[in-house]
């Protein structure tokens, strides 16, 4: 084993003792004690382009502020999260950020969820000295999975990263100079066309309404929403998911970083691949066929044919000429299940699962 | 997997061999991603030059079906070259002085004839392999769909013994599974097994279970799939009870299949959708999808998670779990639980390797079995300091012909296989709307090379032939996959790949031979 340093550091007036090599904003989190945060997220390199994480260090001459997400703790580091200059330097921060943001949180889907609108209530930003109506606006694009609006966006580059970094596709980036900076697919081009996957980790890494699922668009604010911890039903990986749920509708799947075994993220199955819970060609009542076609049937009538028919062969022709094919797509509890009815209801062990893969 | 999906990311060498985790198993290829940008080497043989393989320090683009010979060699190249981990071979395993006898004669030349891939490549590979401080072989359905499959499993478990990359931290021999649950499907479901892989020969076992259950068990080992079709063809079985699968979908020799299930005396499909196998049924119960229903599902790090109910059952439909109660009850074996709870309470009664999970542990985090008792942790990597069978044993596996190679007549070599975008046979990712934005229809990919012979052109639609049927698919024609070689994806039922595969199958898993047949591509 490799032992790591140890190093102190006090913040707010709190001593600890850590391991060398963390980040401010690390040190602050484990002892309970938040910063806020925009361009930050634990999937990716600091970068620090919001400044909104910055506190108060104490140096010789004169205390500094840095930026806590990318600064690495050292020892002996004294650091004020909530300085009078801390708290007054991140209020102009946010004005400056709200100044490119339009003031439209009450169509924003992102409204209740975002991070901008709630840093912008903690410190009671209403309106911004610098405020010019921002450019932009939903980018044109036919894919049914994501939807930009690049008016919200706030430069903070987590969509960029998280596409480069995490998923290594490379398929956005920031584009343009100035006031009309903004990220996106190169040269306006459909998603379609680029390397882009539709894995939607962008929308899940953005903090505020610019990128969001555009199946959930107008569907529900996230208040209204039922998170319901669960995991995915594709591959073999298990993500951690949650569905979230209005009514008796999933609108959409999200997941949250910590997440064993996928830490937040999704791939387009996982993510975007829930709309078949409520399509229309769902089987919704018992059918038995009938002179070649299907009829409806009530849960009895179908379940007293199927058991008098199996009782019948069984009598017949012995357990052994019946069989059950149970699936990878059902649960632990539904194979067992499948398993003990061929072995006790029936008496055979023709049990298996045909897709042995 | 014996290591676990945490592990990946400080591997530092990874030898993937036929496996394209990026698509097949997104998160799983973010680890690995993770690893590559923390400069892990990797080394990737597969007959398409996959995202990985672009990535590789090693590309080793392999005739399908050849596994056998580059695997056999690079044991070769580790003895010859005495990076053996002498040590390990000692204490842990048996059966070296016969591989050893028999790779003598596997040299890289020759079995660069057989993989198409030059003998300084395979050298290379072996080093790369041996020499690294944590190496790690992944591997999914192009190593396990073949005849030989179970061969070519004990030919990569051979190298890990070989050089001792096992039972350590990032370092080990891992099939990645493929569908959701395939693992727990395969821990409770198995014709010739008790959940949990318990055997019928164990007295103990069977009172055990015959006591809980309250009948006696039938001793007869049972059938698996394909051999119940295969009576299905002679006539012999009469009914079959089909939960969730689609098997004129994920059956190769797909008329063959459809005979057998036209020769039953009743089919009965519990599905969601109407699936290509319900077309047959006689009787169709409507279950639920995963999120209107309670259980757990054992991911491919052998983690027993949690399912939950977000919404209610759609229409009538009910979970599965339900509807096998009700049925049972009625035919006179009365099945009555509350909930999946109850039902896995059950379980861990009887399973060993599952006693100390229950719901309550599994709340926050599932937990990776084996998980003895309530206090165990649970297990992260397998096979620490001791194999299940004590020694590690090394097998001699000379190389065996797939049933069907390319010929005259079906000169191309046709391979299967999965793509990001969809899933088994469609049913789920072809009702989704943002997903078929991306792919809705079934293609071929073509190497530039022979598609030019053939005068087809990248986008054209294209017949592809075998001696069991043939499908129409469009026509991609790129550098990625290797000449001679055509590859298709199985999720499309109006291009049914399977009418064209193999039904030849493993000698001891009984896993189809998906992976190699002999096709043609016909002009339309
Ligand atoms: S959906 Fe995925 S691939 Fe596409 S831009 Fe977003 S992060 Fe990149
Ligand atoms: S789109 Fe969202 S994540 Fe991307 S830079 Fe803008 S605000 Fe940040
Ligand atoms: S989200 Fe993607 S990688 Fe994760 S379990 Fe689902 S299908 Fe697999
Ligand atoms: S979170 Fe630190 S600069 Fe944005």
């Amino acid at each position: 084993m490799v032992m790591v340093p140890k190093i102190k550091v006090s913040i707010d007036g709190k001593t600890v003792e850590v391991n060398k090599g963390k980040t401010v904003l690390q040190v602050a989190n484990s002892m309970g004690i938040q910063i806020p945060t925009l361009c930050h997220d634990s999937r990716l390199e600091p970068f620090a382009a919001c400044r909104v994480c910055m506190v108060e260090v104490e140096r010789e001459k004169s205390n500094a502020l840095i930026t806590s997400c990318s600064t690495e703790a050292t020892d002996g580091m004294v650091i004020r999260t909530d300085s009078e200059k801390v708290l007054k330097t991140r209020k102009t921060v946010l004005e400056l950020i709200l100044s490119d943001h339009p003031k439209d949180c009450m169509t924003c889907d992102k409204c209740g969820a975002c991070t901008l609108q709630d840093l912008a209530y903690e410190y009671q930003v209403r309106d911004s000295r610098f405020f010019e109506k921002p450019d932009g606006g939903i980018t044109e694009d036919e894919n049914p999975a994501i939807q930009q609006d690049t008016s919200k966006c706030i430069l903070c580059g987590r969509c960029v990263r998280i596409c480069s970094e995490v998923q290594q596709d490379y398929a956005i980036d920031f584009k343009h100079r100035g006031f009309t900076t903004e990220t996106g697919l190169p040269f306006g081009k459909p998603r379609r066309e680029t390397t882009c996957v539709l894995c939607g980790q962008c929308v899940s890494t953005c903090p505020v309404g610019s990128l969001v699922e555009k199946q959930a668009a107008g569907k529900a604010r996230d208040w209204e929403l039922k998170q319901i911890k669960t995991t995915c039903a594709y591959c073999g990986v298990g993500c951690t998911m949650y569905l979230n749920v209005k009514g008796n509708e999933v609108v959409k799947v999200t997941s949250k970083t910590g997440s064993i075994p996928n830490d937040g993220n999704l791939c387009v199955k996982g993510r975007f691949g829930y709309d078949f819970v409520h399509h229309p060609d769902r089987l919704k009542q018992p059918l038995i066929k009938k002179n070649g076609r299907f009829e409806e049937a009530t849960w009895d009538e179908a379940l007293d044919f199927v058991a008098g028919k199996l009782n019948d062969i069984k009598a017949r022709y012995g357990p052994d000429t019946i069989g059950v094919f149970s699936s990878s797509r059902c649960t632990n509890e539904e194979n067992y299940l499948a398993m003990k009815f061929a072995r006790a209801a029936v008496g055979t062990n023709n049990v298996d699962q045909c897709a042995r893969t | 997997m014996t290591n676990s999906i945490s592990e990946i990311k400080d591997c530092k060498l990874i030898f993937l061999i036929g496996g394209n985790p990026t698509e097949a198993h997104p998160i799983v290829g973010l680890e690995m991603k993770k690893a590559l940008r923390k400069g892990c080497t990797f080394i990737v043989a597969d007959p398409r030059q996959i995202w990985f393989a672009q990535q590789a320090k090693l590309y080793l683009p392999l005739k399908p079906g050849s596994d056998n010979w580059l695997l056999n060699a690079m044991a070769h190249v580790i003895l010859d070259e005495g990076l053996e981990n002498k040590e390990f071979i000692k204490t842990r395993t048996e059966g070296f002085e016969e591989l050893k006898a028999f790779v003598k004669d596997i040299t890289p030349e020759k079995a660069s004839e057989f993989t198409g891939v030059p003998a300084e490549d395979i050298r290379q590979a072996a080093r790369l392999y041996a020499k690294s401080e944590k190496s790690a072989i992944y591997y999914t359905l192009g190593i396990t769909e073949h005849t030989c499959g179970t061969d070519n499993v004990r030919c990569i478990a051979n190298l890990a013994l070989l050089t001792g990359h096992v039972g350590k931290s990032s370092t080990g021999v891992n099939p990645i599974r493929g569908q959701n649950n395939v693992q727990g499907a395969t821990d409770m479901c198995l014709p010739d097994k008790l959940p949990g892989y318990q055997l019928f020969s164990d007295e103990k076992v069977v009172e055990k279970f015959e006591k809980n259950w309250g009948v006696t068990l039938n001793k007869k080992l049972g059938n698996t799939a394909p051999t119940m079709f295969d009576r299905m063809s002679k006539g012999e079985f009469k009914a079959l009870y089909v939960i969730g699968e689609d098997p004129i979908m994920s059956e190769p020799n797909q008329d063959y299949t459809i005979k057998g299930l036209k020769s039953l005396d009743l089919l009965v499909v519990q599905d969601i959708f109407m699936s290509e196998t319900a077309h047959y049924a006689d009787v169709i119960l409507p279950a639920t999808s995963f999120a209107e229903k309670d259980g757990t599902f054992t991911n491919t790090e052998r983690r027993v998670q949690r399912v939950r109910k977000g919404i209610n059952p759609i229409g009538n439909a009910k979970p599965d779990w339900k509807i096998t109660c009700e049925l049972s009850t009625r035919m006179g074996y009365k099945m009555d639980y509350p909930s999946p709870k109850e039902v896995w309470d059950e379980i861990a009664s009887l399973v060993p390797m599952l006693a100390g999970i229950n719901y309550g542990r599994i709340e926050q985090n599932g937990i990776q079995w084996p998980c003895p008792d309530v206090k165990h942790p649970g297990t992260k990597f397998m096979h620490e300091g001791k194999f299940p069978r004590g020694l590690g044993k090394f097998f001699v596996l000379p190389y065996r012909a797939p049933a069907e190679s390319p010929d005259k007549d079906y000169p191309l070599l046709l391979t299967t296989g999965r793509t990001l975008y969809h899933y088994g046979a469609g049913t789920m990712t072809r009702r989704s709307a943002g997903i078929i934005h991306k792919t809705n229809d079934c293609f071929v990919e073509v190497h530039e090379a022979d598609a030019g012979k053939l005068g087809i052109f990248d986008g054209e639609m294209v017949k592809v032939v075998s001696r069991r049927g043939e499908i129409t698919a469009r026509a991609e024609v790129s550098d990625k996959v290797k000449k001679g070689v055509i590859w298709i994806p199985m999720h499309f039922a109006e291009a049914a790949v399977n009418k064209l595969t193999m039904d030849a199958y493993d000698n001891i898993t009984q896993t189809a031979e998906y992976k190699v047949c002999g096709a043609k591509i016909e002009k339309i």
